[in-house]
């Protein structure tokens, strides 16, 4: 139960802090058509995260609810990966972070429809549509701005250099997902792995754009160790819930 | 011969004006009528691109997550009016990228109340409640306007403006009947944006130049004075339900007429706004303008791939 419940909160806290970020986008967006498809995409992350937290306060027992979860954790407790906490940067920035997420997104929640765990099977049901919608937007970015003008290959080939050393991050595998994996409740990250090795090199090697030689990489956010960026996003989103304790909104 | 044509045709238009046939783009119409329409159509536009950010400024603070939720869905709408309205500016001839050039540059305005800061969260509620209260006082009538792709295009924005009145309303109500704190919290917010709300109506009936040609083209069906009117009579009863105080002390019910008497609206600060000088005209127009210019990078991109996919399919 504590793994199942670890377990959650890692796929809900993914889409809770992607669906946050996203939102800082509202209003500036480079055009008015993408500044509703980032709101859009950010409304279904925040609309999956209120469903996996939701679930995640069941199996924790403790009488909590989704919002509890979401708001009056302290930073060490959220399970993102260090990938989505990343800052928006320039639009080149957030599509190549949204693209690497869903190529991940797509083959796990694909998997995840399989899991023994019925309510996680349901939810992955779901958000399997709008998934592959935000795979398609974000892809097709990536191609736009990769092969596009030269400075926008520039800025986006830097985007996928400072942003790859985050995507090993994305089949982190440690006991609770091992044990997650036997139970058949978990996809194996190893196929995930491989579907989203395909989707990234077929979209690349269209966007004229190549990994970069330093192969370094990143982990810590599955074990509560974040950047620093987290603290910000916190700060903002905590805001309300900490400076009036108990109330409804 | 040609003053006789033009005569025909300009009698022939009102003629379909007075019978409330709709004008189509591609109808003859005269061109103050078209050089209005844009005016307003790309106003109107504007006004929805510039007001997604006050609101927007607190997607991030919203308080829990089906705030949250319900305020992204509002401030896309918004985004979506904005897309339905320039296009419809274009339906005149007139270019997207020039009319919000003209914003950039001040040239063309957009409504005031958008000039005006969000402070806490309470005014989420307030800008639902009042602001998207008195845009539907404005555009319901708008439905019937003689102009057939504007009116189409406020039936569809209407339906959503009335979902952001409720929803504004109700986050008025549950802080209304919250902690202290939280009541106060709306108070504040219906205390500053009364007035501002009142003055989204445009000036005084006497002060505005454009009504009566406006009416006789059946674009404006309502003086501005009397959708005031409207408005208040409809959102003095929703503010005493809740128990707030409209920050209006020679504010009163008058039997006689069954309407509200309301005080002076301060119109320095009105014209102070429009001018450029609110608290926040600056900050809304700078943060267009760099939103543009970041993403200048963007739409250059996307033209030139578009440019090479075309060029490879046919070669
Ligand atoms: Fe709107
Ligand atoms: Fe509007
Ligand atoms: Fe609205």
């Amino acid at each position: 139960m504590e793994h199942l419940f670890e377990y959650v909160l890692r796929i809900g806290d993914d889409s809770l802090i992607l669906g946050q970020r996203l939102a800082e986008w509202c209003g500036h967006g480079p055009i008015l058509e993408e500044d509703i498809a980032m709101t859009n995409i950010s409304l279904d992350l925040i609309g999956q995260a209120t469903t996996l937290l939701d679930y995640a306060a069941k199996i924790e027992g403790k009488g909590k609810n989704a919002d509890q979860l979401a708001f009056l954790r302290f930073d060490k407790d959220y399970r993102n990966l260090l990938l989505v906490e990343q800052p928006n940067g320039d639009f080149g920035m957030t599509m190549m972070r949204q693209f690497f997420f869903d190529a991940f997104r797509k083959p796990f929640f694909e998997a995840l429809q399989h899991s023994k765990d019925e309510q996680l099977s349901a939810i992955a049901e779901k958000s399997l549509k709008e998934t592959r919608y935000h795979l398609k937007h974000s892809s097709e970015w990536v191609i736009r701005l990769g092969d596009g003008t030269e400075e926008s290959h520039q800025r986006i080939q830097e985007s996928l250099d400072a942003l790859y050393r985050y995507t090993d991050e994305l089949f982190y595998s440690d006991e609770v997902q091992k044990a997650m994996e036997s139970a058949g409740i978990a996809p194996k990250m190893d196929d995930v792995r491989s579907e989203w090795n395909k989707t990234v090199d077929y979209v690349l090697n269209e966007a004229t754009l190549k990994i970069p030689d330093n192969q370094w990489k990143f982990e810590g956010g599955r074990r509560g160790m974040h950047s620093e960026h987290l603290g910000y996003i916190l700060a903002d989103m905590q805001y309300m819930q900490r400076a009036y304790p108990g109330l409804e909104w | 011969m040609k003053e006789v044509n033009i005569s025909e045709l300009e009698r022939r238009f009102q003629e379909k004006i007075d019978n409330d046939i709709r004008i189509e783009p591609k109808d003859w119409m005269p061109d103050e009528y078209r050089k209005t329409l844009i005016r307003q159509i790309s106003q109107h536009a504007h006004s929805e691109v510039v007001g997604m950010l006050p609101e927007g400024n607190w997607i991030t603070r919203a308080p829990n997550l089906r705030r949250k939720a319900v305020l992204l869905a509002k401030v896309q709408d918004e985004a979506g009016h904005g897309l339905y309205l320039y296009s419809a500016v274009e339906t005149l001839g007139a270019d997207r990228e020039q009319t919000i050039d003209d914003l950039h540059s001040g040239k063309a305005k957009y409504s005031s109340i958008f000039n005006y800061p969000t402070l806490t969260w309470a005014d989420m509620g307030a800008i639902g409640w009042l602001v998207d209260g008195a845009a539907i006082m404005n555009q319901v009538p708008l439905c019937r306007c003689s102009y057939g792709p504007y009116a189409r295009a406020m039936v569809r924005v209407c339906k959503e403006e009335s979902f952001h009145q409720r929803q504004g309303f109700e986050i008025m109500t549950t802080l209304a009947k919250g902690s202290p704190e939280q009541k106060a919290m709306a108070q504040d917010a219906l205390n500053r944006f009364w007035w501002p709300a009142l003055m989204m109506f445009g000036p005084n009936d006497a002060e505005s130049k454009h009504t009566q040609q406006s009416m006789d083209w059946r674009i404006k069906r309502h003086t501005n004075d009397e959708l005031r009117q409207m408005f208040v009579d409809a959102t003095v009863p929703q503010a005493e339900l809740i128990g707030l105080t409209v920050p209006d002390p020679d504010l009163k019910w008058n039997e006689e007429t069954g309407h509200y008497e309301f005080g002076e609206i301060n119109w320095d600060e009105f014209w102070q706004v429009v001018k450029g000088n609110g608290p926040c005209n600056k900050d809304r127009i700078d943060t267009r303008r760099k939103a543009k210019e970041e993403g200048m990078w963007v739409r250059e991109a996307a033209m030139a791939h578009a440019d090479k996919r075309a060029k490879r399919k046919s070669a």
